[in-house]
């Protein structure tokens, strides 16, 4: 039980992590900008589709990766130039409307292209094998990667955040737009570069993915709605909210999804336990969020007078 | 006899910005008593902080004897603590009726009702055609708050905060761009309100200020540097000090 | 932004429910039964449309989670039904019985929220219901139930029919319209226009917003659910997918394009976009692409968004 536990455990911080690495340019966005982007869950699919696509023409997982990036950074930077630019100082509505738009074309967009039947992207090989765990239990090594690739991007990102100047006009930024523009900053180029860099980010979530999960035309939309429970719980425009709150969401989701209806079984008989499980599992996270925003309705790195 | 409003050592900071820095004083009732000062003495937010907009961080405010200092602002409208704001803040699209009868209506029975239309309530327009009139509104009853001239729309915060019945109204700049008759007007219709009304008085019209006032305290970086009769105030050397070269 | 008045037109109201009363026999005379079918789905999502445009509209709250309603209100129906519960008056206190505490307490939560956080937290509560269903197998999951007949009306089986489920429908429009109607010029309404448009200033009055916000979230809720309820009748099916993120969106794109704050708008909006979509469809399988960039070029290019568009169309406000 206890090794059933652990790899839980991991897979949840393992999903955790592709969280925060989607939740991460999707708060900025929010903190900062104040823009309602619904599309950028199909950037994460997008990302996923590309890793697929390009891993199965050049055959390998590494020059996939290597080539998925750069094209979701420029698909990213297309929709910045595009669309988002002009909805940055429009109603929320005008926002929730055009990228609920985006996601209806780019939803089909890839169904046209590459059919609704999921999609498998091979493991690489260098990473295919798995480590003991505990007892008999052993842990693919892919999913370790993916954790430590997940904390060095967080590390990055708080060493952009923290010591560079962008990362101070960012930060700067957050509270005070008006201020920022005011000394001189171009904020539209910074906005741009945070779009983008977001956009990277998830898409490299969803190369990162790819192996591990099956590659559908849905996938975009269950991502979306866990990294809005994410940035809620963890606060708007708050980095270090997003990686605390996507750790926690990837935690508890996971273990009580499988460790529910087994605790439920000490209370109540097993099939009784099963479906009770089954039904409570995915709505932990909305509970948890609840009882956040009961707590601090600007979550629990997020500015008290935040819109 | 107990003061209507006693402010005492109230602190507001944002940040390492101490914008009310102790601030005490007391309104009588009955009294028009003016608060004045430089810009940035931190007027805008001691406003807020009486009529509840924002909490002080420390301090304390007691209105009709009772502690305010926590209570929101719908509680302290409620109990006759009403404010004007600097800024119109009127509903552009509704008329000027409708924008007094709203506030007739907040006093005047239950909101919970769903199914008769509240143009049609004869009381709630009756009060706000008084309170218009009042203020001298009355042939601007049906304009849109929107179409109003700038004099009459600080007239019509005038009229929707008398509408909220207050025991002391907290009038923030009510003169603000206004200059010539229309000042003239706004300060003979507060004039008339002298008595009936206490108010605390924030303007830099200082014409209206001697010509209104009871007392004046003397706000500047946060502090009550000065207060008392108007005479007193305008003698006392710390005020010329802070106000040199600001005199109107 | 210009706020729209209270008032619409009584003539267009009267001319759209007329052309909806009419749709049956025209529908007859042009021998096309199916309009019938999709003129019921009209009336079901215009009744959804105007209990959103109470809150989005009149409330200024952006709601992304509006379909859980639908979905409450259609499986009230498939459970009764199992029960062999059939008649429409009980179907419908179900619904509500459901609705309303669940609205009760969503509401209570996402309104401590606002702006964008009560976008997302409306959104998750939504998925949170949709999860709900799919995760319940007694209900049938993500598969649903098919229902084998209609609700009776007073021991009448007067909506087996869909000329019958039709006019019932329009009834009930026609009910929650007036309704809304008498509503929004209440004093309630007066109260949730003006907190929408300045709600310092109705505090400065002496109006605390959130009795009067819950108090709207709750009606719009318990309208949604008899739209549900309607809903379950149409398509004679109970699906978890009723209340998907995405419907909550379409929802919002019916009220967008009627004109927000605009009861004969909210019904219009409807009808438009079920239109739009039957009428793509028609075209082709990935209609939904077309949609989508629709709806971004219009939001992009018509100034004011699609309520420019529509403030144009229906020849402005005064």
């Amino acid at each position: 039980m206890t090794g059933l536990f652990l790899l839980q455990l991991l897979n949840g911080a393992q999903f955790g992590i592709l969280l925060f690495l989607v939740a991460a340019g999707l708060t900025l966005v929010f903190g900062i900008m104040d823009f309602i982007n619904l599309a950028h869950g199909v950037l994460y699919m997008v990302g996923a589709y590309l890793m697929a696509m390009f891993t199965a023409q050049t055959g390998s997982f590494w020059l996939g990766l290597g080539l998925a990036l750069p094209a979701v950074l420029v698909l990213g930077l297309v929709l910045e130039v595009t669309v988002f630019r002009r909805l940055y100082d429009r109603p929320h509505l005008d926002q929730v409307l055009a990228t609920f738009g985006l996601v209806l074309m780019l939803s089909e967009g890839v169904r046209i292209l590459w059919g609704s039947a999921p999609l498998s992207v091979p493991m690489p090989a260098a990473l295919s094998a798995s480590i003991p765990l505990l007892g008999p239990m052993r842990y693919p090594v892919y999913r370790l990667a993916v954790i430590g690739a997940g904390i060095a991007v967080a590390l990055g990102l708080w060493w952009l955040i923290t010591r560079t100047r962008a990362g101070m006009l960012l930060r700067a930024g957050a509270s005070n737009r008006a201020m920022v523009s005011a000394l001189g900053v171009d904020i539209g180029r910074l906005f741009r570069l945070v779009f983008a860099f977001g956009a990277m980010l998830a898409g490299f979530a969803g190369a990162l993915v790819a192996p591990i999960l099956s590659v559908d035309p849905g996938m975009g939309d269950n991502i979306l709605i866990l990294t809005f429970v994410v940035i809620v719980i963890g606060g708007a425009g708050s980095i270090k909210g997003a990686f605390v709150a996507a750790l926690m969401v990837g935690i508890i989701d996971t273990v009580g999804r499988i460790f529910g209806p087994i605790w439920l079984r000490a209370v109540m008989d097993p099939q009784a336990a099963a479906q009770a499980g089954r039904v409570l599992a995915p709505m932990l996270v909305y509970i948890l969020m609840a009882a956040v925003l009961a707590w601090r309705p600007a979550g629990l790195f997020g500015r008290a007078g935040a819109r | 006899m107990t003061p209507l409003l006693a402010v005492h050592d109230l602190h507001k900071s944002y940040g390492a910005l101490a914008v009310t820095n102790g601030v005490s004083f007391t309104v009588a009732e009955g009294e028009l008593h003016a608060i004045i000062g430089p810009n940035g003495a931190g007027k805008t937010t001691l406003v807020a902080q009486l009529s509840g907009q924002i909490a002080p961080d420390r301090g304390r405010i007691d209105y009709a004897g009772q502690d305010v200092t926590r209570l929101d602002m719908p509680g302290r409208v409620r109990r006759g603590l009403a404010r004007s704001f600097q800024i119109t803040t009127l509903l552009p699209g509704l008329s000027a009726l409708e924008n007094v009868a709203l506030a007739v209506q907040a006093r005047a029975g239950s909101s919970f009702r769903f199914f008769r239309p509240a143009a049609a309530e004869r009381a709630l327009n009756a009060e706000a055609a008084d309170a218009l009139a009042e203020v001298g509104l009355t042939d601007r009853a049906y304009r849109l708050a929107g179409a109003l001239s700038h004099g009459e729309r600080r007239q019509l915060e005038l009229a929707v905060a008398l509408a909220t019945r207050p025991r002391l109204l907290l009038l923030d700049e009510p003169l603000a761009g206004t200059a010539g008759e229309e000042a003239e007007r706004l300060v003979a219709l507060i004039d008339r309100l002298k008595g009936r009304v206490s108010m605390v008085l924030i303007e830099h019209d200082m014409t209206a200020v001697f010509a209104l006032a009871d007392r004046i305290s003397v706000l500047v970086y946060g502090e009550i540097i000065a207060g008392g009769a108007p005479d007193q105030v305008r003698a006392n050397p710390k005020v010329r000090a802070a106000y040199l070269g600001e005199d109107a | 932004m210009s706020a729209p008045r209270l008032l619409t037109r009584p003539v267009a109201a009267l001319a759209l429910f007329a052309a909806l009363a009419a749709l049956p026999p025209v529908a007859l005379a042009l021998g096309d039964p199916f309009l019938v079918v999709v003129g019921g789905r009209m009336l079901v999502f215009a009744i959804a449309a105007l209990s959103l445009d109470l809150i989005l509209g009149y409330g200024a709250m952006v709601s992304f989670g509006h379909a859980a309603w639908l979905g409450l209100g259609a499986y009230a129906v498939g459970v009764l039904m199992r029960w062999g519960i059939d008649d429409l008056a009980l179907q419908v206190l179900a619904a509500l019985a459901v609705a309303l505490p669940v609205a009760a307490l969503t509401g209570a939560i996402s309104l401590r929220t606002r702006g964008i956080y009560f976008i997302m937290i409306t959104l998750a509560f939504g998925q949170m219901a949709y999860f709900f269903f799919v995760s319940l197998s007694a209900l049938g999951g993500d598969d649903g139930m098919a229902l084998t007949h209609r609700s009776t009306l007073a021991g009448l089986r007067l909506m087996e029919t869909d000329e019958g489920l039709y006019y019932v429908t329009l009834a009930a429009l026609a009910l929650a319209f007036a309704g809304l109607w008498a509503l929004v010029r209440s004093r309630f309404g007066r109260v949730l226009v003006g907190t929408r448009e300045n709600a310092l200033r109705m505090q400065a009055v002496g109006f605390r917003p959130f009795p009067f916000q819950l108090t709207a979230y709750l009606i719009s809720a318990g309208i949604c659910a008899v739209a549900g309820v309607f809903l379950a009748n149409q398509a004679l099916y109970v699906s978890p997918a009723y209340m998907s993120w995405q419907r909550s969106g379409e929802l919002i794109v019916m009220v967008i394009l009627g004109g927000i704050g605009n009861l004969t708008g909210a019904v219009a909006g409807a009808v438009v976009t079920i239109a739009l979509e039957e009428g793509l469809a028609r075209w082709s399988d990935h209609w939904r692409l077309g949609f989508g960039l629709l709806l971004v070029l219009v939001v992009l290019y018509s100034p004011g968004g699609l309520t420019g568009l529509a403030r144009r169309l229906t020849g402005g406000r005064e």
